[in-house]
């Protein structure tokens, strides 16, 4: 097969300075699984978008089937049989699976019920010979995370797509369910499509791939097959240099209890509760790891803790003090800090600066405003210096932080936490988007609150952060606490397992 | 028996102006752009249908002058709101603000001029022998019947139809909808231009039909209680229809309360549909607390495809 | 390939191209939210209303030149147009200052008239009610009632956006209609002044229930309050705490949440600082100006404040020129009524500089692109 069935050459992309991809040149031909490796911020994403319509490319061309093209909508792209399965996906959730699928189909006006049953019948013969099974007339909105790539996955064959493309398809799935998709792709692959995945996950790249390029800051660095590698060069490849070894942090010696959670039940947003009466507790000097697949109550959790959610039961002793009623106001000023997951909807006031974000957990002591009145010179110095000790790059105090990195971002976000000596730190996910360097500061800072006698405790989807520093680990399913271990008897597999949950995924995790 | 034969078709003269203005808003709203030009537009509506019925002695002249005018002012909503994305709800005030006092400026000649229009009623003598009801559908005017079609085909045109669906996924997520290769602009802005024109039509009945004089700012803040029923009926038209006729008839009460001199000063039975409304939309609040809205979710949002998520 | 055209027959989908069709060469317009907003922008809105309604001038006959002169003239070429002017932006300011604050967090109040007028009633009720009160009391006591009066009514529009998440622009507006209603009831029934001629209202006040003015002119001290205003707000939002929660407020409201700053009680304290200093105009307008409470007392200064906040950024101190210029934009309108146009020249103006001024407000993110860049 000489002929490949999507070709990019010299692509560029930018968005405002930065470029995302820069000239990036790549090729995978039909019938094959290609990965795009690389982390977070590579270009990987960018790249996808550009072939799937939704960002139109600076520059460089576009071969499908070896027949130049011009891509510049979804409509584009949905033409030459290109079809993409996003991370966040694109599913209206009030509709049901059935309507989503047919949308956009302009032929018939009127939609009777014998229409609707000629649709179904297709739908499901695409469901049965992928084996990819999904309610279909129900709101999408209330499928499982899982049932919802299927839908997307299957809306995609609906439409004829030849070449799939999947940003990040295992990140918001089980172990289990990841095997599963693996399995998909590979009877995909014998009808012939061409499957185009981004991660950075390596070990499912040498389970499913056939070629993998990898990419780092936006270009494409190196192209290989999956016979002809390993993961280790891998790895070596997507970051530039040998992975510094993370240090196994020195043993942890927890104090007293900080915070103890006893029959902890909070609703979840649309009914139903989020968290089951769970029951933990988290010392000085140690760092608690949640780990668990994102939407098992993890957000709830995290609300729930800093008073931004209400507990329809239970107790919370932070101190030796009962705070399920705390207002947040008292929570701050008693020394409970939180990193929020979403850094810039919820964390950070992206339009102002430095110091007004620096100032937002301080503003109500007496060194920041005296009287009612704001001391400008002695808190910009403060926020100065503040910044300076973590490391914060910004232009000026004053330019709107929605203009920094994403690291630099996460960095003052923990500036503002950690420099109140919280005694309990709550932390979302906190690498999320972090390049390597950035996501190793923001671990150490965390292993340095531990070490001063804080606890922490780590909520997060990823694994391998949470493997890495954690004392305890805590596994989150379904709003329960189904399984716990300590450093050093907690492994991938078991700790995997207990993220699916004790039946398998399905009807059990859509919950 | 009279009586309420009487307010019933009071109830639904007043109510057809908020008919139309009401499904106009829900048009537009569905498609996720807000517009609180309502009472702007259906001023110039108004003051435009008065106008040209001056000068031509056609009703229908007028008419088509109303869409005109209406549909241009929600021409220039769209592309404020849908191209330029601007802020929505200034957007729609500001149209209400300019719309208001435009249409003072161009009714200043013509203010206070009876209007020597007679709307054709549509008799229905077979109709007459039903009890009550057969009264009062025998008796209604064309844009009566009018808007309750509309309101009927809006109905099916939302949920049965797939340009509907298209609607309806625009407003509900345009971001998917634009993946499906629908054009999320086209939609929005051909719903919102419809929408406005609907509000158009619903001034014109108000000078046509119901008080045939032009005077400045004649809606009395009808356009507003409109924009509040749109909510109040879920967006939905065939609710619409409901509400329309309840708070057309709370204007009528009002008025016969007053003639039957029961000592409540005329003032404060006016007052009733404002403050009915406030009372409505607490209660509704009130029910919906926690509860997934009917609200299309994108509505007020506007639509980046580029967005880095 | 096989495998493409099996799949495209049995999905009944019709057959993918190699090519898109082709499309004209053009130029597209994208958003690029990191842009500036633009400093010329409020004047460029100015001189495209004007320019706009330039057009709907010529089309009644007249040359728009002529008329624009003659307002401007009429505004601020004469001592007396001037003072004028500035009486028309006593209440302007007031109301301005007032929903710019609730702006500035996203507050859409709308009910400014409906306060103005509620602190109207209030200071009109001392005068009222309590005839026996020592001469220099009178004042202090008006404005008193006049600021809770106009704090009362932003109230009634704060607590069901709080608690039963009512949109407040609804409310507010709602709200409008029933104070005006009130009004007429009180100034053509139990308030009415017996010997009254011209406009129904109250009988006028005594002297010492009248807000002084100034040197032989009509304007009145009142505009010391608007100043005064203006620098309270100022100093508020950028010294201290508050200011500082209102920030946060603007720019994120959940972040501010992280923060403990709650938006419920900020709901409530906006639409008590708005609705008092709407109600603050108020007495300003029946005390300095009219003399009494009478019909048509607002040529609607709520809702022309709101072009005098959003021309003015929603800052302070630049709301003292704009409504400045808005008065004399006012008092321009009257004096064209001599050549045979109506004064709501002016009022469309306003509405069309808003127009504008929404429309300008993303220019500056915008980016002109040849298609297919």
């Amino acid at each position: 097969m000489n002929r490949y069935a999507v070709e990019m050459s010299g692509i560029v992309k930018r968005f405002g300075e930065t470029a995302a991809a820069d000239r990036v040149d790549f090729a995978a031909g039909a019938g094959e699984v290609h990965a795009l490796l690389g982390e977070n911020g590579a270009g990987k994403s960018t790249i996808m978008s550009v072939l799937a319509g939704i960002y139109r490319a600076d520059g460089g061309d576009i071969r499908v089937n070896g027949q130049p093209a011009r891509i510049r909508s979804p409509k584009d792209a949905q033409a030459l049989g290109i079809g993409m399965v996003h991370q966040n996906f694109r599913l209206v959730p009030t509709l049901t699976a059935l309507d989503n699928m047919v949308l956009g189909e302009k032929r018939e006006l009127w939609r009777g019920k014998r229409w609707r049953s000629g649709k179904r019948e297709e739908i499901e013969a695409i469901c049965r010979q992928y084996g990819l099974p999904f309610p279909i007339d129900i709101p999408v909105g209330r499928l499982s995370v899982g049932e919802r790539q299927r839908v997307e996955i299957v809306k995609l064959l609906y439409k004829g797509a030849d070449i799939l493309l999947l940003d990040e398809p295992t990140s918001v799935l089980t172990p289990g369910e990841a095997e599963s998709l693996i399995g998909t792709l590979a009877e995909l692959k014998k009808s012939g499509k061409t499957i185009l995945m981004t991660t950075h996950k390596l070990k499912e790249v040498m389970q499913a791939a056939d070629r993998i390029s990898v990419m780092r800051k936006g270009r494409v660095v190196a192209a290989r097959r999956r016979e002809e590698t390993s993961a280790g060069e891998l790895a070596e490849l997507m970051v530039g240099r040998m992975p510094e070894g993370a240090d196994a942090p020195e043993p942890a010696e927890p104090g007293g209890i900080v915070l103890a959670v006893e029959g902890m039940t909070v609703q979840a947003d649309h009914g139903g509760a989020a968290l089951r009466g769970i029951r933990f507790a988290v010392r000085e000097g140690e760092i608690v790891g949640v780990a668990g697949v994102a939407g098992n109550g993890q957000r709830e959790l995290a609300e729930a803790l800093t008073g931004l959610r209400e507990w329809s039961g239970g107790s919370m002793t932070y101190r030796g003090e009962r705070m399920e009623r705390a207002s947040i106001r008292s929570r701050i000023d008693k020394g409970i800090a939180h990193v929020p997951e979403d850094r810039m909807g919820a964390g950070l006031a992206g339009s102002l600066g430095l110091v007004d974000n620096l100032l937002l957990k301080s503003y109500r002591t007496d060194d920041r405003f005296r009287f009612g009145l704001y001391r400008k010179r002695l808190t910009e110095r403060w926020a100065d210096e503040l910044a300076r000790s973590f490391d914060v790059r910004t232009p000026g105090l004053s330019a709107p932080v929605r203009q920094l990195s994403g690291g630099n971002q996460q960095k003052l976000l923990l500036a503002r936490e950690i420099d109140r000596r919280p005694k309990l730190l709550i932390a979302v996910h906190p690498a999320q988007g972090l390049d390597v360097g950035a996501a190793a500061f923001v671990h150490r800072k965390l292993l340095e609150l531990r070490d001063e006698a804080a606890g922490v405790l780590l909520i997060s989807e990823d694994l391998d952060e949470v493997l890495q520093l954690s004392d305890r680990i805590l596994v989150l399913y379904n709003g329960a606490i189904i399984g716990e271990a300590r450093r050093g008897e907690a492994d991938r597999e078991r700790i995997g397992r207990m993220m699916a949950g004790l039946a398998e995924a399905g009807k059990e995790a859509a919950g | 028996m009279d009586f309420y034969v009487y307010l019933s078709l009071a109830a639904i003269s007043a109510g057809t102006p908020l008919l139309f203005a009401v499904l106009g808003g829900i048009l537009s709203e569905r498609s996720g752009v807000v517009f609180l030009g309502t009472e702007g537009t259906m001023l110039i509506g108004a003051v435009v249908s008065c106008i040209v019925f001056l000068k031509t002695g056609s009703l229908w002249a007028a008419v088509l002058g109303s869409l005109l005018s209406a549909g241009a002012a929600g021409l220039l909503h769209a592309f404020i709101c849908v191209t330029l994305k601007a802020n929505q709800t200034v957007c729609g005030l500001a149209i209400t603000l300019f719309g208001t006092g435009f249409s003072a400026y161009l009714g200043k000649p013509v203010a206070g001029q009876p209007l020597p229009v007679a709307v054709p009623k549509l008799h229905l003598p077979w109709l007459e022998p039903i009890p009550f009801v057969g009264r009062i559908a025998g008796n209604l005017d064309l844009f009566v019947w009018m808007s309750i079609a509309v309101a009927a085909a809006l109905y099916a045109y939302m949920y049965k139809t797939s340009w509907g669906l298209h609607l309806r996924a625009v407003g509900d997520h345009p971001a998917a909808s634009d993946a499906m290769g629908i054009n999320v602009t086209l939609c929005r802005y051909v719903h919102v231009t419809a929408g406005s024109m609907l509000m158009g039509l619903a001034g014109c009945y108000l000078i046509m039909a119901y008080s045939p004089n032009w005077i400045e700012g004649m809606t009395a803040g009808r356009g507003w209680i409109a924009v509040a029923l749109v909510i109040l009926a879920g967006w939905n038209p065939l609710l619409a229809l409901l509400g329309a006729y309840l708070f057309g008839g709370l204007d009528a009460l009002g008025f016969r309360l007053q003639v039957m001199d029961t000592g409540i000063p005329s003032y404060f039975l006016n007052m009733l549909p404002y403050i009915v409304t406030i009372a409505v939309l607490m209660a509704a609040g009130w029910r919906n607390r926690g509860k997934l809205s009917s609200e299309p979710q994108s509505l007020g949002l506007p639509y980046f495809r580029e967005q880095r998520f | 390939m096989t495998g493409r055209e099996t799949t495209a027959k049995s999905a009944g989908r019709a057959k993918p191209r190699g090519f898109p069709a082709s499309r004209k060469p053009g130029y597209e317009i994208r958003y690029d939210p990191m842009g500036k907003a633009v400093w010329w922008l409020p004047p460029a809105s100015i001189a495209a209303a004007l320019l706009a309604c330039a057009a709907l001038i010529a089309m009644n006959g007249m040359n728009p030149l002529v008329v624009y002169m003659k307002m401007a003239r009429g505004a601020f070429g004469s001592a007396f147009g001037i003072s004028e002017t500035l009486v028309k932006a006593i209440p302007l300011l007031l109301c301005g200052l007032g929903v710019a604050v609730a702006y500035r967090i996203k507050v859409w109040n709308i009910g400014a008239e409906g306060q103005l007028i509620a602190g109207a009633i209030a200071a009109t009720a001392a005068t009222v009610y309590l005839p026996g009160l020592p001469g220099p009391l009178y004042i202090p006591v008006m404005t008193a009632a006049g600021i809770a009066a106009g704090a009362v009514w932003g109230l009634l529009t704060a607590l069901p956006r709080a608690y039963f998440n009512v949109n407040e622009l609804i409310t507010s507006l709602m709200l409008n209609y029933v104070a005006l209603l009130l009004l007429d009831y009180l100034v053509f029934g139990p308030w009415r002044d017996p010997n009254g001629f011209n406009f129904p209202g109250t009988p006028v006040f005594a002297p010492e229930q009248q807000l002084m003015t100034f040197q032989g002119t009509r304007l009145h001290y009142g505009l010391l309050y608007a100043l005064a205003a203006a620098a309270i707000l100022w100093f508020a939002l950028s010294k201290t705490r508050w200011g500082y929660e209102m920030k946060l407020l603007g720019s994120n409201p959940l972040a501010a949440r992280q923060g403990g700053i709650g938006f419920k009680r900020h709901v409530t304290l906006v639409m008590i600082v708005s609705g008092g200093l709407a109600g603050l105009a108020g007495m300003s307008e029946v005390s300095g100006v009219a003399h009494r409470l009478m019909y048509g007392l607002s040529p609607g200064y709520g809702y022309t404040a709101i072009i005098v906040a959003w021309l003015a950024k929603l800052n302070p101190w630049a709301m003292i020129p704009t409504s400045v210029f808005v008065g004399g934009l006012i008092v321009g309108g009257y004096s064209v009524q001599s050549l045979g146009l109506p004064s709501s020249l002016s009022s469309m103006l306003q509405g069309a500089i808003l127009i504008c001024l929404i429309a300008g407000d993303t220019v500056g993110k915008l980016r002109i692109r040849r298609k297919g860049e």
